[in-house]
């Protein structure tokens, strides 16, 4: 992680140590003196958010593995003697589930707010492909976490994606039988779930080093998306950004602590207090709310194979953005057409989010298919086509001119409204 | 790794790709365990075949059993319910299949009650169930309708329900699997 290493190492104990592994250099260099934009605003603190989130997530998963057990007869009652007997269990659990939805909030934020910023763009391309990497490793944990309190919902959830596989030609039905250890889901599927639930976040852990790694390598975007020209446009990590960071993470703490105290099952459909019947399906089977807008898609497509292909495209067309934005300029801040497009692509992501969650019928169906095409329609035609077509706001030459030009036209109003008075 | 200016190869470019070839094919060998692993195991395998006692079961009735952690359907079909599949005309259908094909007596109908679509249990078995457009099966997940003999005919499904490998022992016995 690279970075300016004017690290000086005081006490005897580090420079003994720094010899041997610069392990207190690198930190220093990383989260001391790291020189950021210093016009960062606070759509840039859910990096520092999501990593608390991580930590919380591995934290009580750890803790709440040494009560749960891996079994089709022990697990519901595993969940509730968590619940009832365990000592801060129930809370352990709360923080856990919620932090899951926390954690996809801000990661959703996190990654509207590249969009936005037009984070993905050159030298970023890398940095953002191993963000995707890590969404992609979030949602295959997040999934396989839901099924193991073997609820209603957990194993129709796992009856439903584990069958996506079988959309596959030829191969589909053996990979799908694979998956399962046998040829239902059923205790096998249960235990493996737990395995990897387990492994997921440390994979996800290392992928985040090497996107700090990448981060630290390029330096973080700004909202002007002019790159960073002298030390002038710059900030040192601490403690500027580590307080700007903090209070933000502060904030959003209070909120996940309102929906852990206050409405811990705001978030849960009730059928998953029924212990999992391989024998009848819930007349309505939703997703968790963060999967949403892809099982909109999944269902928008009358054909199975069709459906289940773009869904996982709806994901893979993030993955190569960086080269379908054919505009250079990197901050929405400076182009007027594309900021429009990007509010209506928010939009219609909610809006499939909502059909998401409704039956797959009549006029749903019909409004999922449209806002479907257009999802697709903005990655793959208007963003290629915008960039060749739009023209750009006029930018200021430096981060440093256009944060003084702000603070001068600031003072300006502030003394002409004394000069009124 | 050419050594030698010559083109021909040399015993050390034959060593070198023939140690090569034998760490790919080790390591293949290494994982094939790790992945077969997964596969459905002994014990698993061994509960293949169930046997189901029919004498209860009334005309129009239907039963559920398990067999291999699913659900199977097992329909005592009324006069018209058997005339109605057996006169559909094959173009009507998205996986044509006759009624005939899919029974070995008319009046029982045995199938896994799976929706081919994305694994669903469809209703219909229980009374006052939705039965869907061809009184046959109604998937609630995405809205699959099956007729009489368990063919798709509207919705998202692919393939019609699928029929399990089943003889009958006795008369009123059936073997499943």
């Amino acid at each position: 992680m690279s970075g300016p290493s004017t690290y000086q190492p005081q006490s005897g104990f580090a420079k003994w140590m720094e010899r041997r592994l610069p392990v207190l250099g690198l930190m220093h260099s990383s989260f001391v003196v790291f020189p950021n934009p210093r016009n960062l605003n606070y759509w840039w603190t859910f990096g520092g958010i999501l990593a608390i989130f991580l930590v919380i997530q591995l934290v009580t998963g750890i803790v709440l593995a040494m009560h749960y057990t891996p079994h089709v007869d022990f697990a519901f009652n595993s969940v509730e003697h968590i619940m009832r007997n365990v000592n801060y269990g129930w809370m352990l659990r709360y923080l856990h589930a919620n932090g899951a939805s926390m954690f996809f909030l801000a990661v959703y934020i996190h990654i509207f707010r590249g969009l936005y910023y037009g984070s993905y763009k050159e030298p970023r391309e890398i940095l953002w492909i191993l963000g995707m990497i890590i969404f992609l490793l979030m949602m295959a944990t997040a999934f396989m976490g839901y099924v193991l309190p073997w609820g209603q919902m957990s194993f129709w959830a796992a009856t439903v994606i584990t069958n996506l596989f079988t959309a596959i030609p030829l191969v589909g039905e053996s990979v799908t039988q694979w998956l399962w250890g046998g040829f239902a889901v059923d205790n096998p599927t249960l235990n493996r779930f737990y395995s990897l639930h387990y492994l997921l976040p440390f994979a996800i852990a290392g992928v985040v080093m090497l996107h700090i790694w990448a981060l630290h390598v390029v330096g973080s975007n700004n909202p002007t998306g002019i790159s960073v020209k002298s030390s002038q446009d710059t900030l040192p990590f601490h403690p500027y950004f580590t307080m700007k960071d903090g209070f933000a993470a502060v904030l959003f703490l209070i909120l996940f602590a309102a929906l852990v105290f206050y409405a811990p099952n705001f978030l849960v459909e009730p059928v998953n207090y029924i212990p999992a019947n391989p024998l009848q399906t819930p007349p309505h089977i939703v997703p968790e709310w963060y999967f949403l807008p892809f099982y909109a898609i999944l269902r928008a497509i009358p054909d199975k194979l069709g459906g289940v292909i773009a869904m996982f495209a709806s994901i893979f067309v993030l993955f190569i953005l960086p080269w379908l934005d054919t505009s250079k300029v990197r901050s929405a801040k400076y182009r007027p057409l594309y900021r429009q497009f990007f509010w209506v692509l928010v939009v219609v992501c909610l809006i499939l989010g909502y059909l998401g969650a409704k039956p797959a019928e009549g006029g749903y169906i019909i409004a999922a298919r449209i806002f479907t095409a257009y999802y697709f329609l903005h990655f793959l035609v208007i963003l290629p086509v915008l960039g060749l077509v739009e023209k750009p706001k006029e930018r200021p030459p430096s981060i440093s001119e256009a944060v003084l030009a702000k603070t001068k036209s600031k003072g300006g109003d502030a003394q002409a409204s004394a000069a009124a008075q | 790794m050419a050594h030698s200016k010559t083109s021909e190869p040399t015993r050390r470019d034959f060593l070198y790709i023939a140690t090569g070839s034998v760490a790919a094919v080790g390591a293949a060998a290494a994982v094939w365990p790790l992945i077969d692993q997964m596969n459905p195991d002994a014990s698993v395998l061994a509960l293949s075949s169930i046997e189901i006692d029919l004498s209860p079961i009334a005309v129009g009735q239907a039963v559920t059993a398990k067999w291999r952690g699913k659900p199977i359907f097992i329909r005592r079909r009324t006069e018209e319910e058997i005339k109605a599949a057996a006169d559909t005309p094959l173009e009507d259908l998205p996986d044509p299949e006759p009624d005939s094909a899919r029974v070995k007596k008319a009046e029982w109908l045995v199938m896994i009650g799976i929706c081919t679509h994305l694994g669903c249990v469809p209703k219909g078995q229980g009374i006052g169930d939705a039965r869907g457009d061809w009184n046959g099966w109604f998937c609630p997940c995405h809205g699959s309708h099956y007729d009489t003999s368990g063919r798709i005919r509207k919705g998202p499904a692919p393939r019609n329900l699928v029929v399990p490998d089943y003889a009958f022992v006795e008369d009123t016995t059936v073997k499943i699997g």
